[in-house]
């Protein structure tokens, strides 16, 4: 049957008709929606892991069980995943076991713009690259079989276009498959000096035998063409774009495997031509491995450079001089970035910061919208769980003047992921910091996923909640509460307080996500334009439903949701 | 043939994601080739949101660059105007007249600016203003403006009326069709 469908919904497809049983991930723009497709089908077990390390150690062990895995995530998943996947790839798998990695090109929705291909690289496991839905489908099955016959963990390596867009793909039948059997096997999966070792004697002989895979591998393709005057070798997303600016006049050699690399395969094509472009996004690193191979007549980040994603209209206007013709207002339009939504409980909690004049160290989630104007309350975001760690290092350094100046604020789910270490090194080696967790009961950045907080697992059915209050305390931490952050006037006086302790504290910030179902919205408020002075106090709070007109604030009744802090914010009565 | 370029594009929150789908499932029955481009994520929080739909005989790219779309969507006229640079020459503009005031103006750092659609007609485009929420609470709900939209670019593009319902039966929950459907039919007999 033809379907379109979003590259992360051919890839749940992939690992459906692959076999696949066990699926351990956690959500990551651009690459949850894999993961939350593949729950859809009964036939595999699905869940989201606390962080992306425990993921792949589960999908690992399930590997070593003898069942098809997989887990999933974002680039940057893959630096907290790099442990476990360093050592899988010295034990390799049992069953199949299959990662991917969603690299965001552009950084629509990351904090950094890394190029995961150096992972594969260096912890010598293959990375497969598909272009479009129908690929990403077909190398998720060629994935597995390739895993199980190298007797390794295969990574597929999506990017932010290729997850996120959606083309036609041919669906197939289920592969049944039995468990395979398990035997206890230390020299392969205990992987202390002695038998690693011999390990990795084994994994260099595995790469020596898929480069001579990959010379004659169906992932990489040369398509001659007669007119063309230079030839191009690219992957992934960029071969749409190199086919679509250039179409015949250029022959190219696609690599949907970019680890290892061929090395007579890229030798032969590129005697062919005078010359070669390289078209890859992020980081030259086929670039590199032509002139390590002696293949010197390349260019490529010399021309488009190592920032951001390539498109159709730079590779035209770059290769063959186009340009496209457009019109533009010559207006100065103003730039309408994200913002947190209307009625979003970070907000009051981030006016009441704001207020306070606090050094706020922040973390990764929607909460991360608290750096932006009006706002602007969030001194630092670097990854997830480097709010409460780096709290903890910034009043180490500064002493007990920061102690009392100073806050980290983190999600719910951030918290599960990694925070709960730092929470923990604050206890053990003992600052007086202060750690505020947002906890909006899900995971909201990523479009809603359950977490060890919500009381639901991935599929929706009832699971074990963790306890914030109770977590925090036996972590050591003696003064915990929880606020409401609709209440503005309680939230600072909680926040006062327990920055003035003389010990660490935890305030739970407590509210739903707005945008969940089951949260109940009150009527919308409006302004009695006779009260309302227009002193723009309300503006202050950056809420989307709030504007000015003719000098008078005015709430979009399609937006507000009732929250109320604006009307607790108005000295005049104005708001009801 | 060759490839056709539509962006839809608004502000997070507004239902791109559902008119792309429903473009996309229509141009799929039709026979197309197809490729639709979303953003999910960040972005997705009431910021610019623009989806790209491409269709012909085999499309490569997903993406739309300027100077490229046959026709923009707007559901709000802002971002109307900050897509117009992607409109191809001789392309189609269709925008919904509705306002919402970005970051930068609740702010008060920036006006919005004002006689947009004047200034987009006098831009020589070929453009096409709807009060798309007033069809949409005509309808039943002010959320279905992304629907009235695709009605009214429904009526200007020559595919089947049975192709477009099949495509909101497919892509909407049956508790909300016979809504959208009331709201397509007002956006296709808009013109």
């Amino acid at each position: 049957m033809k379907k379109l469908m979003l590259g992360n919904e051919a890839f749940a497809r992939g690992l459906y008709e692959a076999g696949c049983r066990i699926i351990s991930s956690y959500p990551g723009t651009p690459s949850t929606e894999i993961t939350e497709e593949a729950a859809k089908y009964d036939e595999m077990y699905a869940e989201w892991a606390p962080n992306e390390k425990v993921a792949m150690e589960t999908a690992l062990g399930a590997s070593i069980a003898g069942a098809r895995s997989f887990c999933g995530m974002k680039h940057v998943g893959l630096n907290v995943a790099a442990d476990p996947l360093y050592t899988a790839a010295y034990t390799g798998v049992n069953a199949g076991l299959v990662i991917a990695v969603a690299d965001d090109q552009g950084m629509h929705s990351s904090q950094n713009e890394q190029d995961s291909r150096h992972h594969a690289i260096a912890a010598k496991v293959p990375m497969i690259e598909p272009s479009d839905s129908g690929e990403c489908k077909e190398f998720v099955k060629l994935a597995f079989e390739l895993s199980e016959n190298f007797d390794t963990p295969v990574i597929v390596r999506m990017s932010t276009r290729v997850a996120h867009s959606q083309s036609i793909v041919e669906t197939d039948n289920r592969q049944e498959l039995e468990l395979k059997e398990y035997t206890k096997t230390p020299q392969k999966y205990v992987m202390m000096p002695a038998y690693a070792k011999g390990r990795h004697v084994f994994v260099e002989e595995r790469t020596d035998k898929l480069v001579e895979y990959a010379e004659t591998s169906p992932l990489n393709r040369v398509e001659i063409s007669e007119k063309a005057e230079f030839g191009v070798i690219t992957n992934g997303a960029a071969y749409q774009y190199v086919k679509e600016a250039l179409g015949d006049k250029a022959s190219v050699l696609k690599l949907g495997m970019v680890n290892p690399m061929p090395v007579k395969l890229i030798q032969d094509f590129a005697e062919k031509y005078d010359r070669i472009i390289i078209v890859e996004e992020l980081d030259g690193i086929i670039e590199s491995h032509c002139r390590n191979i002696g293949v010197n007549n390349v260019e490529g980040k010399s021309i488009f450079g190592c920032i951001g994603e390539i498109n159709q209209s730079a590779i035209a206007e770059k290769l063959l001089g186009e340009k496209k013709e457009f019109i533009s207002l010559g207006e100065n339009i103003p730039v309408r970035p994200p913002v947190m939504c209307a009625g979003c409980p970070h907000r009051g909690l981030f006016y009441c910061l704001k207020k306070l004049g606090v050094t706020v160290s922040g973390d990764i989630g929607c909460y991360t919208l608290g750096a932006a104007a009006p706002l602007n309350a969030i001194d630092t975001t670097i990854c997830m769980g480097a709010s409460i760690s780096g709290l903890h290092g910034f009043n180490k350094a500064r002493g007990a003047e920061a102690e009392h100046k100073s806050v980290a604020v983190i999600g719910d789910s951030t918290f599960m992921h990694s925070g709960m270490t730092g929470l923990v090194n604050i206890a053990y080696n003992n600052s007086n910091s202060t750690v505020i967790i947002l906890d909006n009961s899900i995971t909201g950045m990523t479009g809603h996923q359950q977490n060890p907080t919500t009381g639901k697992n991935l599929k929706g059915d009832p699971a074990a909640a963790v306890n914030l209050e109770e977590l925090c305390r036996a972590i050591g931490i003696k003064r915990v509460r929880v606020v409401d952050p609709y209440h503005l006037a309680e939230t600072e006086t909680a926040i006062k307080e327990e920055l003035e302790a003389d010990e660490a504290s935890v305030i739970i910030s407590r509210r739903p996500c707005a945008l969940l179902k089951y949260v109940k919205h009150n009527a919308p408020f409006r302004v009695d334009a006779d009260k309302c002075i227009g002193c723009k106090a309300c503006m202050k709070l950056g809420c989307p439903a709030i504007s000015i007109r003719d000098r008078k604030a005015v709430i979009d009744h399609t937006q507000c949701v009732g929250c109320g802090i604006c009307k607790e914010q108005c000295k005049f009565g104005a708001i009801e | 043939m060759e490839t056709k370029s539509i962006m839809i594009v608004g502000v997070g929150g507004q239902g791109s994601l559902l008119a792309s789908r429903l473009l996309g499932n229509v141009l799929l029955a039709q026979g197309y080739d197809v490729k639709v481009s979303e953003v999910h994520g960040m972005s997705q929080r009431g910021g610019s949101v623009v989806t790209y739909v491409r269709y012909g005989e085999k499309v490569y790219s997903p993406v739309i660059e300027k100077g490229e779309a046959d026709a923009v969507i707007s559901f709000e006229l802002l971002e109307a105007s900050r897509c117009l640079p992607y409109l191809k020459k001789g392309g189609k503009l269709i925008t919904s007249t509705q306002q919402i005031d970005p970051m930068p103006v609740i702010t008060g750092a920036m006006e919005y600016p004002e006689n947009l659609v004047e200034k987009l007609e006098s831009a020589g485009v070929d453009v096409t203003t709807v009060d798309a929420l007033s069809l949409a609470e005509q309808a039943g709900t002010s959320k279905a403006s992304n629907v009235v939209l695709m009605g009214v670019l429904a009526s200007k593009m020559d595919f089947p009326d049975e192709l477009w319902q099949n495509a909101l039966e497919q892509c909407v929950p049956p508790k909300f069709l016979e809504l959208n459907k009331k709201a397509f039919a007002l956006g296709r007999n808009f013109v």
